[in-house]
């Protein structure tokens, strides 16, 4: 079966829903894994139930989170030998390097530590129960590192040369590959948003049940982690959005360019509020814009020259032949904006509910709060009305996915603004498709995994809501007393497990 | 030996550790329905696995993701190749993760009941898949001189490699038999050692079949040593299962998987995706490697880190060494 399509056309739509897909997940994992092993921290030091209480709800929407990375992740390993068996043959040398390393560190670190943690609570003494956490936390963190190194050697190959006779690119360079500023920012970007992602992800739960005052003493401490993270989580998105916007602009000026819908180079550049315009034309009908703004994101002064879409597509024509380098206008300049939208207003939200639950700064005494009470809302002097307070709940409930809107997107931009290039200035995505794959085929997987993936998606909801719901579990006498020996405590040889399948 | 050759024998290792290891999750998934006789002996079994199952998966992603740094070809050439056959493993490994995790996680019955048959398919399927992909491999494909696999979907199953798919199919499952003999406590205990038996008979009957046909098309000495290893650990493994021995059935049903798969390998060496169309066209350790500066990197990252994983796995198995029978199970809160 032949379709009029382009060859990569199909699997571009594989890889984008696959990723995006997986994405949904990976940044949730990041952080609720350190979210949890903080909690379990504060549990083992404190021992304030409260804590474990935390640690077990949140430990639990993080395991039913984490299964779901997991096996989408394995479609990820695999799918360049299926799909894109050009692109392996070309770039294997380089690029499966640091995916090797994630199997090899990360992925046994990750997996078999879970293991531990999830079956590990009448098995192994406190101390060493909660180190298993954090070795999950750390290879989540390292997993995510040398993904990202390796994206980023598609955004900025680096550290390779071309070997002509055997028509491939090597690796000349590893560390480079691995230090590179393309990395480093993507990954201080990614791991932000991730934090960002987790803690919206918190404080809508936390909301849900302290509007309706249940599991207070938990729930409490739940929105206050979680809105801290948000703050700090969103801060750092935008501060390393802001730099790695400045190497894009470096690396790949159409990507920035297509972003503002900047047809013509201009100086200084205007930031673009909003535009309509005509791709085939190459300009813009209508544009609202901020004078000078974008010169500064590019380049830190307001008067700079920013080149446009029309000057770079013609320079790379210069230096790659004819043809077309744009990438789609408005999906990059849509893309973009939600990105930052999305993340940004999960961001302004968490700000303000921290400034809303304060504890003590600039808060009259008598609106303090103990333990077992919901948190007033106060802005200034006096706290907010039910009917405002239930606005704010409402609000941090609704919009607890922004994050994951803001994450999908900002991932569709920049591997869509990088078109028509799978590694930038190297080679084009339509070369790198696999020759031998019928289109037929590519469409059957397509469907599949769509079709599996649409499923579990409903089922993986369902799930969390269900457990979200539950709340906070009641703790029991093995939890209070965990075992002092690892093996567990061996003299009841009948006491069922702690936890099983 | 060159690099290239040292990565010939990682990429083995890896994929030796991964049909050692997951070899037996596949043998619990398919005795879900060949030995529980009831909801709470099918948890019993689930459970031998649950803390491990996910880390003995990482074998395989370890094998892929080193298979395509080290023989960017090879990987490129075996998964466009054998692209239905790798989805529907892909497919059944997504189910399978999902359905150990969320199986407990409602009480309904139906729930339960779809992920066990979920858990159940996803093994067996695999299972079987994989030898049937190994054994073509080492048959030989039609490959074209830029190395792109030409043959259809039919070319893939050939009797050789359908028979390679029974022998993986039933020494995973007696694998299975004798890991769930060691690891229960109770009435499944003895049923799972009564059914190795019989498995196992009929295993070392299929193995003895595929692995012959292999030495004679492709033997040579040494894999002809691997092929009487393989067969007298299969014999003594069913010997130690019948004298009660449950360790040693264990370590001797390993001991199979090792020399069968150690024998795959060195029939296949050089090549590592022999072309049954032209010789000349064979992916080898020489044309389809990475560059010297790659492998070098690959290696230090897998001399280090393949022992360290090999001593944290190890742990994990002495941390819940604890046999478990169905008095362990309890009732799942919901």
């Amino acid at each position: 079966m032949e379709l009029a399509l382009a060859p990569e056309t199909v699997a571009r739509w594989q890889f984008g829903i696959t990723t995006v897909y997986h994405f949904l997940f990976v940044p949730l994992t990041i952080s609720l894994a350190a979210l949890t092993a903080g909690l379990q921290t504060a549990w083992v030091r404190t021992e304030k139930e409260k804590y474990l209480r935390a640690t077990k709800f949140w430990g639990k929407l993080f395991l039913i989170n984490i299964a779901m990375g997991v096996v989408t992740g394995i479609v990820q390993e695999f799918q360049f030998g299926m799909n894109w068996s050009d692109y392996s043959r070309f770039v294997g040398d380089v690029f499966g390097a640091p995916l090797a390393f994630e199997a090899l560190i990360a992925f046994f670190f990750e997996s078999t530590f879970i293991g531990l943690w999830i079956f590990g609570w009448d098995k192994l003494p406190k101390k060493i129960h909660l180190a298993c956490i954090w070795m999950v936390s750390i290879g989540t963190l390292l997993s995510a590192y040398f993904i990202l190194a390796a994206n980023s050697w598609m955004q900025h190959p680096v550290g390779y040369r071309i070997n002509e006779a055997k028509g491939r690119a090597e690796l000349t360079d590893f560390w480079l590959v691995l230090t590179q500023n393309t990395a480093l920012n993507q990954v201080f970007h990614s791991f932000s948003a991730a934090f960002l992602t987790g803690g919206a992800f918190m404080v809508g739960i936390a909301a849900f049940h302290l509007m309706r005052k249940k599991h207070i003493p938990v729930m409490r401490t739940s929105l206050r982690l979680g809105l801290v993270t948000m703050a700090v989580g969103g801060m750092l998105t935008a501060i390393s959005g802001d730099t790695l916007g400045k190497v894009m602009y470096e690396q790949q000026p159409m990507k920035m360019a297509a972003a503002e819908a900047l047809w013509d180079g201009e100086k200084p550049a205007p930031f673009s509020v909003f535009a309509y315009g005509d791709v085939d034309e190459g300009h813009n009908k209508v544009a609202l814009e901020i004078p000078g703004l974008l010169s500064f994101l590019a380049h830190s002064d307001f008067d700079s020259y920013v080149p446009g879409i029309n000057d770079t597509n013609k320079a790379s024509q210069e230096k790659f032949g004819p043809g077309d380098y744009k990438p789609i206008v408005p999906v990059a300049y849509w893309g973009f904006r939600w990105m930052i939208g999305f993340g940004m207003a999960s961001f302004s939200l968490g700000l303000l509910g921290l400034w809303l639950t304060r504890k003590k700064f600039l808060l009259p005494a008598a609106h303090r709060t103990g333990e077992d009470e919901v948190p007033h809302l106060v802005l200034l002097k006096r706290p907010l009305g039910a009917r405002l307070t239930r606005l704010y709940w409402l609000l941090a409930l609704w919009t607890m996915a922004f994050p994951l809107i803001a994450n999908s997107w900002g991932w569709i931009f920049t591997e869509m603004g990088r078109q028509p290039w799978v590694v930038y200035g190297v080679m084009q995505t339509r070369d790198a498709v696999s020759p031998g794959v019928s289109q037929g085929e590519m469409i059957t997987s397509l469907i599949v995994l769509t079709t599996i993936y649409a499923i579990l998606a409903v089922v993986e909801v369902k799930l969390l809501a269900k457990y979200i719901k539950a709340g906070p579990p009641e703790l029991t006498e093995a939890d209070l007393n965990p075992p002092t020996k690892i093996g567990g405590d061996l003299r009841d040889a009948d006491k069922p497990m702690a936890f099983s399948y | 030996m060159e690099l290239h050759d040292v990565w010939f024998v990682l990429i083995a290792v890896l994929w030796t550790g991964y049909f050692f290891l997951e070899g037996f999750d596949f043998g619990i998934g398919v005795l879900t329905k060949l030995l529980a006789r009831n909801r709470a002996e099918k948890r019993v079994l689930i459970n031998t696995i649950g803390p491990v199952w996910d880390g003995n998966e990482v074998w395989l992603l370890s094998a892929g993701g080193a298979t395509f740094a080290a023989f960017p070809e090879w990987y490129a050439t075996l998964f466009s190749g054998f692209y239905l056959p790798l989805l529907l493993i892909l497919v059944c490994l997504i189910l399978r993760g999902v359905a150990f995790e969320y199986r407990a996680k409602r009480p309904e019955e139906q729930w339960q009941r779809n992920w066990e048959n979920a858990i159940f398919w996803t093994s067996l399927l695999p299972a079987f898949l994989w030898g049937v992909a190994f054994g073509n491999i080492v048959r030989g494909v039609k490959i074209d001189q830029d190395m792109e696999y030409v043959g259809s979907l039919w070319d893939l199953l050939n009797p050789y490699a359908l028979l390679g798919g029974l022998v993986t199919l039933t020494l995973f499952t007696f694998h299975g038999t004798v890991f769930a003999a060691l690891k229960t406590v109770g009435d499944i205990r003895v049923r799972a050692r009564k059914l190795a038996l019989g498995l196992g008979l009929v295993t070392a009957a299929l193995a003895l079949l595929f692995l012959l046909w292999t030495q004679i098309e492709n033997g040579d000495g040494a894999s002809l040593v691997a092929l009487v290893v393989a067969v007298a650990a299969l014999v003594a493994a069913i010997g130690a299962n019948q004298a009660g021995r449950e360790g040693w059935a264990f370590a001797l049903s390993g001991l199979t998987i090792v020399a069968a798969v150690t024998m795959l390998f060195l029939t296949l060496f050089p090549n590592v995706m022999p072309s049954s169309l032209d010789d000349g066209w064979s992916l080898t350790v020489t044309n389809a490697s990475s560059s010297p500066y790659t492998l070098k990197i690959m290696t230090w990252c897998a001399v280090i880190a393949t022992p360290v994983v090999m001593l944290y796995q190890a742990w994990t198995y002495w941390v819940f060494r604890k046999r478990i029978g169905t008095q362990h199970i309890a009732e799942a809160a919901h």
